[in-house]
């Protein structure tokens, strides 16, 4: 905190200022070192040692990184088809959130953007479920799926159906394990595209109105177009968050049944954690961390793109 | 509505001609369906928590009525009563609380201090050091187990605190924050104080600081929500128990619980509450700042 409270010196020159404010790069890097340290520990760090580990047979129990492997890891990735299985579940559970994470959004937000009053509710009860811990979902959703004495069981059952053992039948397991997701996570994208529809100037739709557009040709024509960059945004943040699904699986399915549902970060774990082979388990992560990266490099593609058209 | 009138203009941003649309009748039909469909939906968001609200009040014995009904005979707080008397429910809380309050501070203050050196500090590398920070959006952490938990191995510090702590601290999003932030305060605002030869810590603790109070309090919640709700990570490291977070606790529980749906659920929302009072608390705050991060990325 310093002398802040003592009378400045008399010196009212500013070179003497100047003096006193030191050598800017020590400066800077005094202001960014706590970052820094904790930034390099904890991030850039263990980046590094994975990719290196990923070269050797390291093993979880014993100390050091093992014998030497090059490429042998990333060979045996390639040819274990658990790992292709746990990519598929991966993408496939990507392929089923995405789409109605992003259209269901947008489609809230644009009717919201409709309503006169009550914008606080549709906010609260969207986003509410945002704020949860997965534990919490999980132990929700599982007993809404429970068979015979669930809620879901229940609805189904008296449109007449024959419900399916939601999270017990591979086929079912997976989609699911979605919908529980849709319903968690939605909230988010539906602020941004809330605060993107903010960002449209109203002139425009009154303008469109007395040319005579109807309601539906300014939400095809107007609104959906400006809301261009929100929806890269969206759909962007939306498949790397999905690649990255662990939580809600290992909770609710625990990757079965029969490891139908087991996606890429739980198979890092069990190769790391049950069998131990963690040189391998870190030639797995930066597999997925390539994917990743592929699809942020897109999104960067893409924004920049948008930039010049606009 | 309970909304306030300056919230209202918030929320309006530029909407103020709303009501004056030239509204042809076919428009206020179209805006009512909109409406009711929206009501519609929202209300079966609400459903799956209402449902675990409803279970977690009846007695064990009502749960599995088929077909289900939410009407309750006899309501009941056992299950809760229950839940607390078991003993690590508050345990947990406290953990969680400790861990998510250490890691927003420490957020806060590493983040500001960093963001007012890129903003600031004219020096050579910090164009470099800010592609660094940028690159560190792109790394999943949960990749990352495998070496974290072997460094934290290699020093011992595995099932503790620290271990859960330390990694969850530099967060590159809070930089940009507060950098986007500090790019915006006028340099006016400290020409003044660098004349009476003021020292950087004296412009950035007493002059930056106190104006960002919207970029502090976004950070703060943002990162004691994400450490609260953290899983995989707390899961791996915290072994025991007594030390257990809330989140890695109840999941714990249902195996604890087998079929006593009702203490399953009181455990659910006695899970649930404290995030749900920070959102209420704070739910301008909450979206204004993803609107704000998100949009200007």
């Amino acid at each position: 905190m310093g002398t802040s409270t003592v009378a400045p010196e008399t010196t009212a020159n500013s070179g003497a200022g100047q003096r006193r404010q030191g050598r800017p790069v020590l400066a800077g890097l005094a202001f960014l070192a706590p970052f820094l340290l904790l930034y390099t520990l904890f991030l850039i760090g263990p980046s590094v040692y994975g990719l290196v580990m990923s070269f050797f047979n390291t093993s979880l129990v014993k100390g050091g990184l093992g014998s030497f492997a090059g490429l042998s890891n990333y060979a045996a990735a390639f040819g274990d088809p658990q790992f292709w299985s746990s990519l598929w579940h991966t993408a496939w559970f990507t392929i089923l959130t995405t789409p109605p994470l992003v259209i269901l959004a947008l489609v809230f937000a644009l009717l919201a953007d409709r309503a006169k009053k009550g914008r606080w509710f549709f906010r609260l009860a969207f986003f509410a479920p945002y704020v949860l811990p997965s534990a919490v979902v999980a132990l929700i959703w599982n007993w809404v799926y429970t068979p015979d004495l669930g809620l879901l069981a229940d609805v189904v059952t008296r449109l007449g159906l024959t419900p399916p053992v939601w999270l017990g039948d591979p086929n079912w397991a997976m989609i699911s394990v979605a919908l529980t997701t849709v319903w968690w996570t939605l909230g988010f994208n539906f602020v941004l595209y809330l605060a993107g529809l903010q960002d449209i100037p109203r002139e425009l739709y009154e303008a469109a109105s007395i040319d005579g557009a109807t309601p539906w040709q300014q939400i095809t024509r107007i609104t959906v177009p400006l809301l261009g960059r929100t929806t890269t945004l969206v759909a962007v943040l939306q498949v790397i968050a999905s690649l990255k699904v662990f939580d809600q699986i290992y909770l609710m399915t625990s990757g079965g049944p029969d490891f139908a549902t087991r996606p890429t970060i739980q198979y890092i774990y069990d190769v790391g954690f049950t069998d131990y082979r963690v040189g391998y388990g870190s030639a797995v992560s930066m597999l997925l961390f390539a994917v990743i990266l592929v699809v942020s490099l897109v999104w960067f593609a893409l924004v920049r793109r948008q930039e010049r058209d606009a | 509505m309970t909304t306030t009138l300056t919230e209202r203009n918030q929320n309006r941003g530029t909407r103020s001609g709303n009501e004056l649309t030239t509204a042809s009748g076919r428009e206020r039909v179209f805006n009512r369906v909109c409406v009711g469909v929206l009501v519609a939906f929202s209300l079966l968001w609400l459903v799956p928590l209402l449902w675990a609200l409803d279970t977690s009040l009846k007695p064990e014995g009502e749960t599995t009525k088929v077909p289900v009904t939410w009407l309750i005979d006899s309501p009941t707080l056992a299950a809760y009563a229950k839940v607390l008397d078991a003993g690590n429910v508050l345990q947990w809380y406290a953990n969680s609380f400790i861990i998510s309050i250490l890691v927003a501070a420490l957020s806060v203050v590493t983040a500001s201090m960093a963001a007012f050196a890129l903003s600031r500090i004219r020096f050579r590398g910090s164009n470099a050091v800010f592609w660094v920070i940028l690159a560190g959006i792109m790394i999943p952490g949960q990749a990352l187990i495998v070496p974290l938990f072997r460094e934290f191995a290699a020093v011992g510090m595995i099932d503790t605190y620290w271990a859960v702590i330390l990694p969850q601290i530099a967060a590159p999003v809070a930089v940009f924050v507060f950098k986007q932030f500090f790019d915006g305060i006028p340099r006016e605002l400290e020409e003044a104080a660098l004349v009476d030869g003021a020292s950087r810590f004296h412009i950035f603790s007493r002059i930056f600081l106190p104006l960002s109070r919207p970029a502090i309090s976004a950070v703060s919640i943002f990162t004691f929500v994400w450490s609260w709700n953290n899983f995989l990570w707390p899961l791996l490291v915290l072994t025991s128990t007594p030390l257990m977070t809330l989140p890695v606790g109840l999941a714990t529980v249902s195996s604890a619980y087998g079929i006593q749906y009702a203490s399953i659920m009181a455990s659910a929302i006695l899970g649930a509450l404290p995030l749900l009072v920070v959102f209420l608390l704070f739910q301008r705050r909450i979206v204004e700042g993803i609107a704000g991060t998100g949009l200007k990325g």
